[in-house]
């Protein structure tokens, strides 16, 4: 049982030092919402890509910047309902 | 196992990119005051030295880091006199640098700490880094959850010492900006702009994403208790976006303006909030409601007052200030009474600005073409309008009326330089328009009205200083100096094929007479002898004028004539006809001796060179003899063994030109003495002579031009540098930088003849014999031996195609968000017509934009004659081309149609179109002009058009559609599915078609002419965003995806003989393989370059060079991947690879090995750029290198080199 527990400690402690590790309940909204997530910080961070999506929409690169952190707050869309 | 793979890749990059991401100024040299302006390119550090006298910022130190830089911060402890430079990279590690200047002139590693995994992640910081103004810490951030500070200090030595992340995390926190606030010397403060998404993540009703706040953040590091604390939170609006620094302590009140839609707001945690509106643009083209954002922008400081320029998307600079409440002495209490944002003049969007102290304004425009201006004023006393926050409120939901201004011509600043950048590069293809030896690379890049078409040569720029016609044909010129210490040459001294012309260098150039110079014979050679006397060799003898005006002659035997000549300041030998030299030196008396004995050679010579006279040594000590049966000889000129023959090289011809000189050269860390030979055949030699022995090593080639060469010593940059003349002139000089030898064409038509120069106008020049004229040019700038043209051009280029037999480019253009012409005109001549509006040049000023219009054109370029634009067709209906192509059509008798693929209505993101057309235009007066034919729908934007059997290829979403051409419209005449997710590009050869997917890597399709059917029979097992593809062979494909990787893939033979067998029903019928195609392809080879590869192309780049790939990147990379031949090299060059990544290890810290195969392993690819690192190396660690290969330091750098050399430049 102290087995287990530590276990589920250590995972516990992964999960909060490294976002977007899974656990066995992680639901398509997690999963799919970090993957996105893990896009735009991508990228953010590659300038030249950036750059590639700036020109394709014909706005500057910082507003491309804001509009892709701006998304990753809710990327997939709404939760969804909690079913008891 | 890559080491056994059949293909090996030598990468190199030609151009490195020119896109500035980031720049910071700095006093990074020691000792120095000089602002110093560091750039970042892609993996590159560069480090420029601004000079306001000349306007410009030369490049003194490129370091590729091989490492994606995200943020660079300089930083300067206190009391120390120079910054130190932080960088964020994607190693996960801390970087602090700091600049050595010359004579080491590198960047030198104090601290690499590292903090987490390597990559570029989103919860490792390195995307924001902001440092502290004293210096004492700096933060690090991640765009989530994570930031670090580090606290900076220095040690008894005064070292610069850094302490143990201090964490300051947040789960859940997206960071927008992080600045370091100024606070004097409290403890220093952090600023960022966070959005907390805990809540909206678990709210279904999705009320708390509505309900979601931005929040300044002031994180305070307590140097005594070190430890950070989150300090003072307070909501700003929610589309706040940039932060800027407002200076603190004794300076001003301290804070941040927080930058966001159409407003800026001053805010600190114990003052008011105070918000001025981001003016909008009048004008009847304008949306008045159409709200902007600041996107970059600069503070600065200058004897106790500050401003602020900020940009607008526009382009538009606003010059912010802050004004204090002053108390009852006028004095500045330390409150903020109002914020005040006025138009201050416009530039391109830039990513980074700088103010220099020098009064001058550096823009890294995002862009285009990089700009440096000068401040004529400040915008002081102008009657522009100016918005104080007193009107405006504080609170960012309350409403008000916006502010608006005129855009004018520039009155503050004034361009001084504008330097080039390819970035962004849309499309490149090489191409040999002109006739010359070199093919030239042409390329579309830039967006909007400052696009243009860029023609690339290899070259150094040549700025003329003189040209004058002569009289008659010259075949030879020199200049000497009068006297040994005179500063410049005093005459220029002109053979003719049967007179000598003596013109004095002055105010003006005219004819001397008595200068002691016989006139009516050809001269072969002038020298200054000794201290004053000037020596004068002609077929019959040498005539020796003393300074008072004395002259000695020495006549030829009879029968006899001199055929060559070599002197120095001491020496003198000439080469009779007889097949004798004959040896003079000077004496103590200043007279010519001549050397008791003629030693004979055995054929003719052709040409001789004496050595320069080293300081303080009597004579140089070995004379070059070339003669006619096709070798070089070094003979001894000691006193001991005198015409002592030393070493012997046989030749592939004749030499026409030889030339003895000490060059700066990087295997032996200074100067080494080099012979350099011209051949009759145009072919040039450089050999290392040895100093001591008079042997001949280390021989390196390359093939000049078809005519003989000619070999002269001048003087470029404080460096001696050769002349070599064949069907071009070319120069030979050591790089700056890595002081390898570089031999470039300089950018002149072809000259007979050239000698140094130098005068009081003209410095460091040079004469040449150009036709019938006298030229004199310098050259100035060694750093950049690629040549560059423009053309301007409309809006955003898209691709361009050539006309088949002209020299002409047909270029589409589109520029998304932007207004048509059509709607334009329609809102400036529906607007009543009272008041004036000013022309607003969009170059300058951009086009009018709104939101899902498209404007866009096809426009004609002359790159040879007109060098512009000589026509262009507006689309109309908000059609957008995306694709061209000029078709031969079989049913038209071959004759060749420009086709042209738009869509109309495109929204970018989420992608969507009402339909797509083809336009067909047929070419009239030789391609000058089009006429409109028909177009015809497609149900989606046609990506691609191929030119295919005589009829066209289009690609239409998924399908692959074969068109004929019709009267009223195309004629469909197959139709297939081909790729899975959207075709991009097409590549063909015979039936083969190669088809590019936008995430699918590409498609291998064949088409069965009698069946008439289209069967895709190979794909990929990887999905490649694919950018750029092009077929190496019948079964290989050279490609390159978005996220910057270059690969080449290949179809198996058995694969590739199945589907070109007879027949379709084998193919229709085979079993599709794990829901793709039958068959999969290979990787070939695997490379990450950091930059987007736009364009891939199979070319030879040089005169008589190997096939290579080349291929041009979105930041303005131009790189080439070139095979390699042997085994033996392929050994070499990774026993050296695996050497240099254990030896110069990247700067940043990230692994080379790691940085290469960024996402996916590197195979079959040898790093070049990290190759050539080898010549930056300090001496023990080349020959330590050199000893472990079990070679000499000099035979590695001529492999590393030549790999260059032979096919590119």
């Amino acid at each position: 049982m102290a087995d287990k527990l530590r276990a589920q400690q250590q995972l516990e402690q992964l999960q909060a030092r490294y976002v977007g590790t899974g656990h066995a309940d992680t639901t398509k909204f997690e999963w799919t919402s970090n993957i996105q997530r893990d896009s735009y910080a991508s990228y953010i961070g590659h300038p030249p890509l950036l750059h590639y999506m700036s020109i394709g929409m014909g706005e500057p690169k910082e507003k491309v910047r804001l509009r892709m952190i701006e998304k990753m707050i809710q990327p997939v869309g709404k939760p969804p309902e909690v079913q008891d | 196992m890559a080491t056994t793979s059949s293909m090996f890749m030598y990468h190199l990059t030609v151009q490195p990119p020119t896109a500035i991401t980031r720049a910071i100024l700095g006093q990074f040299s020691a000792g120095s005051k000089d602002q110093l302006l560091l750039t970042v390119s892609g993996s590159r550090l560069t480090l420029h030295r601004p000079d306001p006298g000349a306007g410009k910022i030369p490049a003194i130190l490129s370091h590729d880091v091989f490492g994606i830089i995200r943020s660079i911060s300089a930083f300067r402890l206190a009391g120390s006199g120079k910054d130190y430079i932080l960088v964020g990279t994607d190693s996960g590690k801390i970087t602090i640098l700091e600049y050595l200047p010359e004579p080491q002139n590198r960047f030198n590693r104090i601290h690499l700490e590292t903090y987490g995994k390597s990559g570029i992640r989103r919860v490792i910081p390195g995307e924001y880094l902001a440092a502290d103004p004293k210096g004492r810490a700096c933060m690090l951030a991640s765009v989530e959850k994570n930031k670090l500070v580090y606290v900076l200090n220095r040690n008894a030595e005064a070292e610069l010492t850094i302490s143990s992340p201090l964490e300051a995390h947040k789960p859940q926190s997206l960071v927008f900006a992080l600045i370091g606030l100024d606070v004097g010397y409290d403890n220093p403060i952090f600023a960022s702009l966070e959005v907390d998404y805990t809540e909206s993540d678990q709210d279904p009703s999705g009320q708390a994403y509505d309900d979601i706040e931005k929040q300044l953040v002031y994180y305070e590091l307590d140097l005594g208790l070190n430890h950070v604390l989150r300090k003072w939170a307070d909501t700003v609006d929610r589309t706040a976006n940039m932060l800027f620094q407002v200076p603190g302590g004794t300076d001003g009140p301290s804070g941040v303006l927080v930058c966001s839609e159409d407003s800026i707001t001053y805010r600190h945690h114990n003052q008011d909030a105070f918000r001025v509106p981001i003016p909008r643009r009048k004008g009847l083209t304008e949306d008045p409601n159409r709200r902007r954002y600041i996107t970059a922008g600069v503070m600065h400081r200058m004897r106790g007052a500050f401003f602020f320029l900020l940009q607008s998307e526009d382009g538009d600079l606003f010059k912010v200030t802050i004004d204090m409440i002053m108390d009852d002495n006028q004095e500045p209490t330390g409150e903020v009474g109002r914020l005040k944002i006025k138009y201050f003049d416009t530039v391109p969007v830039a990513s980074q600005l700088c103010i220099l102290k020098s009064g001058y304004l550096f823009i890294a425009s995002e862009n285009g073409n990089h700009h440096f201006y000068q401040f004529e004023k400040l915008g002081d006393d102008d009657d522009e309008l100016e918005f104080d926050s007193d009107s405006y409120p504080a609170n960012p939901v309350v409403p008000y009326t916006p502010a608006s201004f005129q855009p004018r011509a520039s009155q503050n600043v004034t361009l001084v330089e504008s330097i080039n950048s390819m970035s962004p590069m849309v499309e490149c293809k090489v191409l040999n328009l002109t006739n010359e030896d070199a093919p030239q690379i042409y390329s579309v890049c830039g967006t909007g009205a400052t696009s243009s078409l860029k023609m690339l040569r290899h070259g150094l720029e040549v700025s003329e200083v003189v040209e004058s016609e002569l009289p008659n044909l010259p075949s030879a010129v020199w200049t000497t100096k009068l006297k040994r210490d005179d500063e410049y040459d005093s005459y220029i001294i002109l053979s003719f094929t049967n007179g000598t012309l003596v013109l004095s260098i002055g105010e003006t150039v005219e004819e001397v007479p008595d200068t002691g110079f016989l006139g009516p014979v050809a001269t072969l050679a002038v020298q200054l002898l000794g201290e004053d006397s000037l020596a004068q060799v002609h077929p019959r003898g040498i005539r020796h004028i003393l300074a008072d005006g004395k002259i000695n002659e020495w006549a030829v035997p009879q029968h006899r004539s001199i055929v060559a000549a070599a002197t120095n300041d001491t020496q003198v030998v000439v080469a009779l006809s007889s097949g004798e030299l004959v040896y003079f030196e000077m004496d103590s008396d200043g007279s010519l001796q001549e050397y008791n004995e003629r030693p004979s050679m055995r054929g003719t010579v052709t040409s001789l060179s004496l050595g320069p006279v080293a300081e303080g040594r009597q004579r140089s000590s070995f004379l070059a003899v070339g003669c006619d049966d096709s070798t070089v000889r070094i003979l001894s000129l000691d006193p001991e063994e005198t015409l002592a023959s030393k070493s012997l090289q046989a030749l592939t011809s004749a030499p026409s030109a030889l030339l003895i000189m000490p060059m700066k050269d990087s295997s032996s860390g200074g100067s080494t003495l080099f012979l350099h030979i011209g051949l009759y055949s145009g072919v040039y030699l450089r050999t290392v002579v040895d100093e001591v022995t008079g042997e001949l090593v280390d021989t390196r080639t390359r093939f000049l031009g078809p005519r003989p060469v000619k070999l002269s010593q001048v003087t470029v940059q404080g460096e001696a540098a050769v002349l070599a003349l064949s069907s071009r002139p070319w120069l030979g000089y050591s790089e700056q930088q890595t002081k390898g030898f570089m031999l470039t064409p300089l950018n002149n038509p072809r000259l007979e003849w050239g000698w140094n120069f130098s005068s009081e106008q003209c410095r460091e020049g040079m004469v040449g014999i150009q036709g019938q004229s006298l030229k004199i040019f310098s050259v100035e700038n060694l750093s950049n031996n690629v040549l560059q043209e423009s053309i301007p051009l409309q809006y955003t280029p898209r691709s361009f195609v050539r006309h088949p037999e002209q020299p002409l480019f047909y270029v589409i253009e589109s520029e998304n968000n932007v207004l048509a012409p059509a709607t334009r005109a329609r809102l400036l001549n529906d607007a009543p017509t009272n008041g004036h509006t000013p022309d607003l040049p969009p170059e300058h000023f951009g086009y009018p934009r709104g939101r899902n219009h498209w404007a866009s054109s096809i426009q004609i370029v002359d790159p040879l004659d007109a060098k512009s634009v000589i026509h262009s067709i507006d689309l109309d209906n908000n059609e957008a081309a995306v694709s061209v192509a000029a078709v031969p059509f079989t049913s038209q008798d071959d004759e060749v149609f420009l086709l042209v693929g738009t869509g109309k209505d495109m929204i970018t993101s989420p992608r969507s179109f009402s339909c797509g057309f083809i336009h067909v235009y047929r070419f009239h007066s030789d391609g000058k002009e089009l006429e409109f034919i028909h177009k015809t729908q497609t149900d989606q934007p046609p990506l691609a058009l191929l030119p295919f059997q005589g009829r066209v290829l289009a690609s239409v979403g998924t399908d692959l559609y074969i068109f004929d051409l019709g009267m009223k419209q195309l004629l469909r005449k197959t139709k297939s599915q081909c790729a899975p997710q959207l075709i991009t590009a097409l590549q063909t050869q015979g039936s083969r078609i190669i088809v590019s997917d936008v995430s699918q890597s590409v498609t291998y399709v064949v088409y069965k002419y009698h069946e008439n059917k289209l069967i895709p029979f190979a794909d990929d097992s990887t999905a490649r965003w694919t950018t750029a593809a092009a077929m190496v062979d019948y079964e290989t494909v050279a490609g390159a995806d978005k996220f910057g990787n270059l690969w080449m893939v290949r179809c198996t033979t058995k694969a590739s003989e199945e589907a070109d067998e007879e027949g379709a029903a084998h193919l229709l019928h085979e079993r599709s393989y794990l829901h793709g195609t039958p068959n999969r392809l290979d990787l070939m080879t695997h490379f990450y370059t950091q930059d987007i590869p736009v364009s891939v192309q199979k070319t030879s780049l040089v005169a008589g060079g190997r096939e290579l790939l080349l291929w041009g990147g979105l930041e303005g990379t131009i790189g080439i991947m070139v095979p390699f031949v042997s085994r033996e090299d392929v050994d070499f060059f990774q026993q050296l690879e695996t050497h240099l990544r254990a030896e110069d290890t990247p700067l940043a810290g990230r692994d080379h090995l790691m940085y290469r195969s960024y996402y996916a392993p590197v195979k079959s690819v040898i790093d070049g750029d990290l190759c050539e690192r080898f010549m930056l190396l300090s001496n023990d660690k080349k020959h330590m290198i050199a000893g472990d290969m079990d070679r000499s330091v000099r035979e590695v750098e001529r492999k590393i080199q030549e790999a260059r050399t032979k096919v590119a430049f």
